[in-house]
């Protein structure tokens, strides 16, 4: 579809947790730019195809390249300084740490001084200067000084991706980043998603399809760990097997 | 956030620290200096806290900065202090020369086990950390020809520091000898924790695989933080056997690692004066019940430990913090 | 020469049987006392050190039953552990279960609080010194087994404790108890939403762990000295049992006790000036290669 080469790509992805295949055969390709969504089912296997990316689950067979360039044998931490980020469905943050310093944690990792021993933290102006656009921009410079802890859950959601986004990350991988946000609320997400740069590849998860068919340019349908389909929005919502399975679902929720 | 002169960044607490906070801490290590003229009887007990509150405050920089819980911190101790005891026996006696040596010593037995143990977590890691102690126990007391075994190393003397001060009996170059040593330890660490690299490694202690997940490489981080509290350890362990001019087999005992890490939470660990309140607190506690039995002393040990864990998580220190906001709050309303 | 040479053969033969015995009544003492600390760390997740404490207990229990009451060493082993078990299913309920969840650090220091509690108050009830173990006249001495001499007293604590090893694993594989158990360790989730109620089975498991500690520091009382430091003193080992074993595995344990009480017994045997360094040298580099132990995931 897209004339670039794939920023991230795998290759006959599998993962097994014991004799259970939670990730099967995926071929799977995201190119610069491009907004995709990944939907499926409740234990459709989408965390595990996250974590397979971002490097937190070895897969049991496989490739997953970055770049063009194979980063299977590379662990998370390695593969996120390559340009990765990722945000999880399970807030997962500094919680006695204030937002100001879950946020500098991220920055500093990415802008290298993350080895300083002895330059006290509070001089890094640069860096803080940047910590605080960034809260900016989620909407949380007013509780910047409250702990991670005291937010309320929504709100904990934004700092999520905000640490995230200090990553300047060329992959975006967002799990369910509107879990626990009231639908009546999501459209705050998709706006901070609407200012990202538009060269990076943003690839969301979320059961709230009126985010994800406003968000994504292509929509990947995962079911029982394999891709079942890939489409425009359009294609997805005119899907029979895809309404059958997933929307069928969620339009019986909402009836 | 503030420029300041070195000076002043180096003799202040950092910013963020009330004013109250600063007048207190500065005026803790002033009286620290008068002790030897207002109690000189005390000076030796002076000391020995001193020594201890070092080792506590390396060990503050694992348990209560990064989250590793070690219970074979002594190991790094010992090595600190067999090192300095033997060169003084061997070698050299000067000293500085030997309690470098000390440190050095130390970081490399800590980033030689601890290049091995931070490869694994949870019970892995307590187990293999009491067996380096272990180990190093074993090993100096089989090899007494060179460290006296059981007995320990006897007679260690020094020659004055800087070629001026003698270690008298009366203990003052002692005691200044190691509260210098203190106090540049504590700048060091108090630096390191405010540093970004400190901040990360509370980072780590919260929540590890998010730090993973933003690219930090965890164990390299992990293996910086425990070298350097093996180098302070290294020194404490130095400074003892330069100051009581003997080094002790139980220098690498699991008791030692235990009364260390009780005397940290005493006082409070992640707050780095919590060393300087727990160890004072530990050793009054200590000379007060154990001179009728020690089973007192140890039943003391344990209700500590008891009532901290479920009752006065982060030590008297957090304590204090607790009852002043309360107090504050009251206030307020 | 022929004949010394069937000499040295003889001696190494001895040799041979005598660390093998020694050390499988050493190798199960261990594991009776540390089997019960891998199930509960493997169900509860938490870090006790001080396991060896209710060993300990059992020992006192039963020397004091035996040598004030004149009971005899088979009414004293039961008796002994029905008590602690008693005291460890109390522990849990009141003390344990409140820091289920808490950090390792928290768990480390209140289980290091206990130890020294409990060196305290043995030590105020019972002295500073070993307890000896009166053993009545028939088991006391040696016996003969194809030309070696071997202390009586060790055959019965091996068949005893291999009797109820038997009984634990039939208990543990077969049982609905057992299943029960091992699906809590698996899946905590999983086992509280098919209507396990696992705080009950927690301190349960947790009463049994302690019951059968006591039975082996009771049983082993002239294998490990029964003393006030007694839990720091033997910590190592039962953690290593542990460690190395597996958590949440009855197998694994068992195989680590035995290698330990072999390899202890061996090296002592051997090299007895080189002590146990050996043993956790190789201790060491197991649990770097396998961090969670031998039954464990890589
Ligand atoms: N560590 C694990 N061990 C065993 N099974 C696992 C593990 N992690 C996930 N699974 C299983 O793999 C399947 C896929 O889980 P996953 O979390 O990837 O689904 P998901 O699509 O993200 O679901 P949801 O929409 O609920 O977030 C589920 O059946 C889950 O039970
Ligand atoms: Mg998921």
């Amino acid at each position: 579809m897209n004339g670039s080469a794939p920023i991230l790509e795998t290759r006959k992805l599998n993962r097994f947790f014991g004799s259970v295949r939670v990730t099967g055969d995926v071929d799977f390709a995201l190119h610069p730019g491009e907004r995709r969504a990944v939907i499926g089912p409740n234990g459709a296997g989408k965390t595990t195809f996250v974590n397979l990316l971002s490097g937190r689950l070895a897969p049991s067979s496989g490739q997953v390249l970055l770049g063009g360039e194979t980063v299977t044998a590379l662990g998370e931490a390695q593969r996120i300084k390559r340009g990765m980020g990722r945000t999880f469905q399970i807030t997962s943050l500094f919680p006695n740490l204030s937002v100001r310093k879950n946020v500098f944690l991220a920055v500093a990792e990415h802008e290298g001084v993350a080895w300083n021993l002895f330059r006290s933290a509070a001089s890094h102006r640069d860096q803080f200067g940047r910590v605080d656009e960034l809260l900016e921009r989620v909407g949380l410079a007013d509780v910047a000084e409250v702990k991670a802890q005291d937010l309320p859950y929504g709100r904990q959601r934004l700092l999520e991706i905000a640490v995230a986004l200090a990553l300047r990350p060329k992959v975006l991988l967002l799990d369910e980043p509107a879990a626990g946000i009231p639908t009546s609320e999501s459209h705050i997400i998709l706006t901070i998603l609407d200012t990202l740069p538009k060269d990076i590849a943003v690839l969301l998860i979320d059961h709230d399809m009126d985010l994800v068919f406003r968000f994504a340019q292509r929509i990947t349908v995962l079911v029982q760990g394999s891709i079942m389909v890939e489409g425009t929005p359009a294609e997805i919502a005119a899907n029979e097997r895809v309404r059958k399975i997933y929307l069928g679902e969620s339009d019986h929720a909402a009836a | 956030m503030t420029d300041r002169s070195t000076a002043a960044i180096l003799l202040l607490p950092p910013d963020g620290v009330s004013g109250t906070r600063k007048a207190l801490s500065m005026s803790l290590w002033l009286a620290a200096l008068a002790i030897p003229t207002l109690v000189p009887g005390y000076t030796p007990l002076a000391n020995q806290m001193v020594v201890m509150i070092l080792f506590a405050l390396s060990l503050d920089l694992l348990v209560g900065f990064t989250g590793i819980v070690t219970l074979g911190h002594a190991a790094l101790f010992g090595t600190g202090a067999y090192t300095a005891g033997i060169l003084a026996l061997r070698l050299t006696n000067d000293p500085l020369i030997t309690a470098l040596c000390g440190m050095a010593a130390a970081a490399l037995v800590g980033l030689v086990t601890g290049s091995c143990m931070l490869r694994t977590k949870g019970l892995a890691f307590l187990v293999l950390s009491l067996a380096a102690a272990f180990m190093l126990h074993e090993l100096a007391n089989m090899a007494s020809s060179v460290t006296g075994g059981d007995d320990g190393l006897q007679g260690v003397s020094f020659s004055p520091l800087l070629g001026v001060f003698e270690f008298d009996f009366r203990g003052h170059t002692a005691f200044y000898y190691s509260l210098a040593c203190l106090f540049a330890a504590f700048l060091l660490v108090r630096r390191v924790v405010n540093s970004p690299f400190g901040w990360s490694l509370r980072g780590i202690r919260e929540n590890d695989g998010r730090m993973r997940a933003i690219g930090c490489p965890i164990y390299a981080r992990r293996l910086a933080a425990y070298v350097m509290s093996s180098a302070l350890a290294g020194l404490a362990g130095a400074l003892q056997a330069q100051t009581t001019q003997f080094v002790a087999l139980n220098s690498l005992s699991l008791e030692l690692s235990g009364d260390v890490l009780i005397m940290l939470i005493l006082g409070g660990s992640g707050r780095l004066y919590g060393a300087f309140v727990g160890v004072p607190l530990f050793m009054f506690a200590q000379d007060l019940l154990a001179k009728e039995d020690p089973a007192n002393w140890y039943l003391g040990q344990g209700l500590i430990l008891m009532v901290m864990t479920l009752f006065v998580p982060g030590g008297v220190l957090g304590l204090v913090e607790r009852l002043r906001r309360n107090l504050g709050r009251g206030g307020r309303r | 020469m022929e004949i010394k040479k069937s000499e040295w053969g003889g001696e190494t033969m001895t040799a041979i049987v005598t660390v093998l015995f020694f050390g499988v009544a050493y190798g199960m003492i261990l594991y009776l006392i540390s089997v019960g600390l891998s199930v509960t760390m493997g169900l509860m997740g938490f870090v006790n050190l001080a396991h060896g404490v209710f060993a300990m207990l059992g020992g006192y229990a039963a020397v004091t039953l035996m040598n004030q009451t004149g009971m005899s060493l088979f009414a004293a082993l039961p008796l002994a552990c029905l008590a602690v078990t008693v005291v460890g299913f109390v522990l849990e309920r009141t003390l344990y279960s409140r820091l289920y969840g808490r950090s390792e650090l928290d768990q480390v220091l209140f289980s290091m609080g206990l130890i020294l509690i409990s060196m305290a108050l043995v030590r105020l009830i019972w002295g500073p010194m070993a307890q000896p173990v009166q053993l009545p006249d028939y088991l006391k001495g040696q016996s003969l087994v194809g030309g070696i001499e071997l202390p009586t007293y060790r055959f019965v604590l091996v068949a005893f404790g291999a009797a109820v090893i038997v009984a634990l694993w039939v208990i543990f594989e077969r049982t609905l108890f057992g299943a029960r158990i091992r699906a809590a360790v698996d899946n905590r989730g999983m086992a509280q939403a098919i209507g396990i109620d696992t705080g009950r089975l927690f301190a349960v498991t947790f009463g049994l762990g302690t019951g059968l500690a006591a039975l082996g520091g009771a049983l082993g009382a002239d294998v490990l000295a029964i003393a006030p430091n007694y839990p720091l003193h033997y910590i190592v080992y039962f953690m290593v049992v542990v460690a190395v074993g597996g958590l949440g595995s009855i197998r694994g344990p068992f195989i680590a006790a035995l290698s330990i009480g072999l390899a202890d017994t061996a090296c002592k045997y051997l090299l007895p000036e080189m002590g146990s360094v050996f043993i956790f040298a190789f201790v060491f580099a197991l649990l770097l290669w396998r961090p969670n132990g031998i039954t464990g995931k890589r």
